[in-house]
């Protein structure tokens, strides 16, 4: 066991393939690691050592002043509240829709499941004027309450399509006894098919909460004053203003992955399956 | 409905309740504004007093609108960033990583990589945007930085802000954003293909290139056409990264359709023109969208045969 373990050609062509590709996914994170250490830097050394240095004195000066100026916690709270909303309350639209059309036999159902997913896939911009001018005239133009409804009902327009073609293999045994026993379709749905769709259900939370998240086209239409503001919005408002300098530009850069970087931290397992949920069921 | 529940043939019926909910806020949301939009592109309307019909007009108009043609085809430009190089380089990769990376490593590592290079797709459009923005500042970004302190500083340019390389650029960022969503959808399609139809092919003595040609490909060509047509959708849907990048500038040169149907509507308050565009969009996402659905039915067909 004295002798060093000499590689054979497999093995060292094995490592150098994994540095390769270590090397490949370094240079794809690196616009996460450089915002960051910018953002952690004085103006003034990054005047002296430029964007490349890591800072010398962590420094949160640039992301204080960032977050004072956006008001930060705002727009924060706007988005956690239309996100959370639309996730719920998508979900529990979805539900319905897919339990009437999945469980239920109902003329044209592959029509309507497919007219589902148009809508969803239908540019914004062809609902976006007629919904400006509604949201004007229900006067709910410019809070989150427009947002909130509009979304839940575009993200649920994927989960109807998602969870029916999931339902469709729901097993009927389950079903035919319990309704021939008298259970209603009601209590079918909570007591049954809800906790044992409970894997999909929070597949589907998750993707409505992270696209509402990020969603930009509408919000940018229909949410015009900073104090309604989401968190994409007010930084694309923000950017390059008079006045704010290159480290500041980087903070916000850095706000605005941070919040995605932790979801994705705690949805990790939950997103990967449902990806590949989405494309092929 | 009370009455008749026990009875074996209404067992699928009393489900119809359910929808209600979903047909109204699908009226109201969808529909409605839908149908409002599509009436809207055959009239003259500024926004406020009433609007005029002036029949086909717009559609004529965008026939022979130069930026309407230049947006379309920065699209068909884009698709090269956004669908074509995601494909391919994203199945080389999770090729690699499912056949290789795991087996030499283990599936901890390959995981991980993947995870790594789906990272930029959690992003929102809008901070995609100004994280690039700020890379490829003219004065202060770091790829000029880069190329001035390895002395090529004739490589340093404008690259938002010169119509020759504006594009670019923003192809650059969307490759950069796209590659990790055909890596994830393409390593759980490996994971069906039977182990015993690449062991047979190997031992029939074919090279991983033609095991990788026929079988591979021709196992998950329905998870390739779903990568196609999904990422082709979102092309044509394109808007946050363009707005914060380049705001369609300079000039023209970065407009996309969405970003020039939101100019009419919103800056220059020519809505039925606006409406116009969005039409001819939802027409031909509507058509991909058929196109999508064919496949994944096809697909469950060969499941059920």
């Amino acid at each position: 066991m004295n002798l060093r373990k000499i590689l054979t050609m497999h093995d060292a062509l094995k490592w150098i393939l994994l540095l390769g590709l270590s090397i490949f996914l370094l240079l794809m994170l690196m616009p996460f690691f450089l915002v960051t250490i910018n953002a952690l830097k004085t103006e003034s050394e990054f005047a002296q050592f430029g964007p490349l240095s890591l800072p010398h004195v962590i420094s949160f000066a640039s992301l204080i002043d960032f977050w004072n100026r956006v008001n930060f916690l705002q727009p924060l709270k706007n988005s956690a509240v239309i996100s959370v909303s639309v996730a719920v309350l998508g979900v529990g639209l979805s539900l319905l829709n897919a339990y009437a059309l999945g469980f239920g036999k109902i003329k044209g159902k592959t029509g309507i499941l497919i007219f589902f997913l148009m809508a969803n896939f239908l540019p914004q911009e062809a609902l976006a004027y007629p919904l400006y001018y509604f949201a004007k005239f229900f006067h709910i133009y410019d809070t989150s309450y427009v947002v909130i409804i509009v979304f839940t009902v575009i993200q649920s327009a994927f989960g109807t399509y998602l969870l029916a073609s999931t339902f469709s293999s729901f097993p009927r045994e389950i079903i035919e006894a319990a309704l021939t026993e008298g259970c209603s379709k009601l209590k079918l749905l909570t007591r049954i098919v809800i906790p044992l769709s409970m894997p999909t259900l929070s597949v589907l939370f998750v993707f409505f909460f992270i696209w509402t998240w990020n969603e930009f086209f509408l919000p940018l239409i229909l949410l015009p004053s900073n104090a309604h503001q989401t968190v994409p919005l007010a930084l694309a408002v923000n950017q390059g203003q008079y006045g704010m300098n290159v480290t500041a530009q980087s903070a916000s850069g850095l706000l605005g992955i941070l919040p995605c970087i932790i979801f994705f931290l705690i949805f990790q397992r939950t997103l990967t399956k449902g990806i590949t949920a989405g494309s092929i069921k | 409905m009370a009455g008749t529940k026990k009875k074996r043939s209404s067992l699928d019926k009393g489900y119809g309740y359910f929808l209600i909910p979903g047909i109204i806020a699908f009226l109201i949301v969808i529909i409605i504004p839908f149908m409002i939009n599509f009436g809207i592109s055959f009239t003259k309307w500024s926004g406020v007093r009433a609007p005029i019909w002036i029949g086909l007009s717009n559609f004529q108009r965008l026939m022979s609108d130069t930026i309407f043609w230049l947006s379309f085809k920065n699209i068909l430009i884009l698709l090269i960033a956004m669908t074509v190089i995601p494909t391919i380089v994203g199945l080389l990769l999770a090729t690699f990583l499912f056949d290789y990376i795991s087996n030499n490593f283990g599936q901890r590592v390959s995981s991980f990589f993947r995870a790594g290079f789906y990272l930029p797709q959690i992003l929102p459009a809008a901070v995609i945007g100004i994280v690039w923005a700020w890379i490829l500042q003219p004065d202060t970004g770091v790829v000029n930085y880069v190329f001035k302190s390895i002395g090529m500083v004739s490589w340093a340019q404008n690259w938002l802000g010169d119509p020759k390389f504006a594009l670019l650029a923003v192809m650059f960022v969307m490759v950069w954003f796209q590659i990790g969503y055909p890596i994830v959808i393409f390593m759980a399609a490996l994971q069906r293909i039977e182990p015993e139809l690449l062991e047979a092919a190997a031992m029939d003595g074919a090279s991983w290139f033609q095991k990788f040609f026929y079988i591979t490909i021709h196992q998950i060509r329905p998870e390739i056409m779903v990568i196609v047509v999904t990422t082709t959708i979102y092309t044509l849907k394109i808007f946050g990264q363009v707005y914060v990048l380049t705001g369609g500038g300079p000039g023209n040169a970065t407009s996309v359709p969405s970003y020039y149907a939101y100019k009419n509507f919103f800056e220059t308050q020519q809505v039925g023109y606006g409406s116009s565009i969005s039409v001819v969009m939802a027409i031909l996402i509507i058509l991909l969208t058929i196109v999508f659905i064919n496949i994944q039915s096809r697909q469950e067909h060969e499941e059920n045969a």
